[in-house]
């Protein structure tokens, strides 16, 4: 079989339609994993033990078992419970979850990295533990944090595919009804491919340049 | 209640499917770790690229875009793969592009000094390589291989959607058969955290007989 660039032209507007989606999904699964991970990171630092623990654990736990049955989990365990959601929720809660756990790991190091004085010079100023964390740790911890956090987003965007699997009309699923209705798989298996070189590529461009503006974290 | 022993049965069947991807993926990535880690390093430009090119191509990529590309592109180009050495082509070179960059990382952080000292000592750069750069570099590796390892069984579950019949796809069988999601997915979930604690367990175990006697030598 050929390369045919006029199936190329052809499928190339239903390809774009998917190219949002992912989008779409990657953003809003960024948006949910730093949020999420924030709530963990907090969570594991908080002085109750069992809270910490559990929490602990259960990011351990997401982190450890695929995406791919976690979003299974979501689309098809839950409606048994009453919670019926559209695919493209349930797959952003997926991915917003799982990068979470990852997300939440990034805070804890940018904010075990704040040195101690600080922490020590906002008590002698007789700072509240709000205005601690407001004015004096936050600030400092988030520059730092953000090349680590954009990286784990752009995981995020290559694992976005799963979701085909619950039947969200992403990039990859448009390419599969494609490549099935014209019984033709070189050219959409291979744009999607593709898409997503060029995208990493360029986001990889921005991550260097993340690096260089707000400093490299230490690996 | 007895029909149930026989869909976990099922599962196990799946579970065995799991594991042996996982190794034989890892047993490829940490080949072609080795292989584009040391290429990036050559002194020759034309390894340097090819090995840069792997890598940043199979990093670029979404993993579950290169399985579908070996496993219904392939074939129209003339090879035709079975899901299972789809599978452990994918999930080895995509791996294996992730571990190679580690591969690189732990090999440039030894110390200029050990390189010179193989130059005093007058050995071949194969020979330093071998018996002095290799031993110490493996020690940084380690914990990371363990990672990717991890990452490695859960980017398996990918291939139950080329329909080899792994731990997520005897999942969905069960869920088909008996219409309970509930049971078989927690029941996969668990089973896949139980083989990420394994992998980690085995790697730490790994680590501390490979740093025994090197106490003092390096922190």
């Amino acid at each position: 079989m050929e390369w045919d660039w006029n199936f190329v032209r052809e499928i190339m507007p239903t390809l774009i339609q998917g190219v949002k989606i992912t989008i779409l999904a990657t953003l809003l699964g960024s948006v949910l994993a730093a949020i999420v991970g924030l709530g963990i990171a907090l969570a594991r630092r908080s002085p109750n033990k069992a809270l910490s623990r559990t929490v602990g654990f259960l990011a351990e736990f997401i982190r450890g078992t695929p995406l791919l049955v976690q979003l299974y989990f979501i689309f098809y365990v839950l409606p048994d419970i009453g919670i019926l959601l559209p695919p493209l929720v349930a797959g952003v809660i997926g991915l917003g979850l799982h990068y979470g756990t990852y997300t939440a790991e990034v805070y804890r190091a940018g904010i075990d990295n704040v040195p101690r004085g600080q922490w020590e010079a906002a008590k002698a100023c007789n700072l509240s533990a709000r205005q601690t964390w407001t004015h004096i740790i936050i600030p400092q911890a988030i520059p730092p944090m953000i090349p680590a956090l954009a990286n784990y987003f752009i995981a995020m965007f290559k694992e976005t595919p799963l979701l085909s699997a619950i039947t969200v009309l992403e990039l990859m699923n448009q390419a599969k009804s494609v490549a099935n209705t014209y019984y033709r798989y070189i050219e959409p298996i291979t744009l999607v491919g593709a898409f997503f070189l060029v995208i990493s590529l360029f986001s990889v461009v921005l991550l260097r340049w993340l690096e260089r503006r707000y400093g490299k974290i230490e690996r | 209640m007895t029909q149930w022993s026989g869909y976990f049965g099922l599962i196990l069947q799946g579970a065995l499917v799991t594991i042996e991807l996982t190794l034989m993926g890892s047993v490829l990535a940490l080949f072609m770790a080795f292989v584009a880690g040391m290429g990036r390093l050559s002194r020759f430009f034309v390894l340097r690229a090819l090995a840069t090119a792997y890598i940043e191509f199979f990093r670029g990529t979404s993993i579950f875009v290169q399985l579908f590309w070996a496993y219904f592109v392939l074939p129209f180009i003339g090879i035709s793969l079975t899901p299972l050495q789809a599978g452990v082509l994918a999930l080895g070179l995509n791996v294996g592009a992730y571990a190679a960059e580690v591969v690189r990382g732990a090999i440039q952080s030894i110390g200029r000094e050990q390189y010179e000292a193989c130059t005093a000592l007058n050995l071949g750069r194969w020979q330093g390589m071998r018996h002095i750069i290799l031993p110490q570099a493996l020690l940084v590796m380690l914990p990371t291989f363990g990672n990717n390892a991890i990452e490695l069984l859960k980017a398996t579950a990918v291939v139950s959607l080329i329909s080899l019949a792994d731990l997520t796809f005897q999942a969905q069988v069960v869920r088909a058969q008996t219409g309970n999601t509930m049971v078989p997915f927690a029941t996969i979930l668990v089973i896949y955290f139980i083989l990420a604690l394994l992998i980690s367990w085995g790697v730490r175990s790994l680590e501390r007989r490979m740093a025994r006697g090197l106490d003092g030598v390096r922190v």
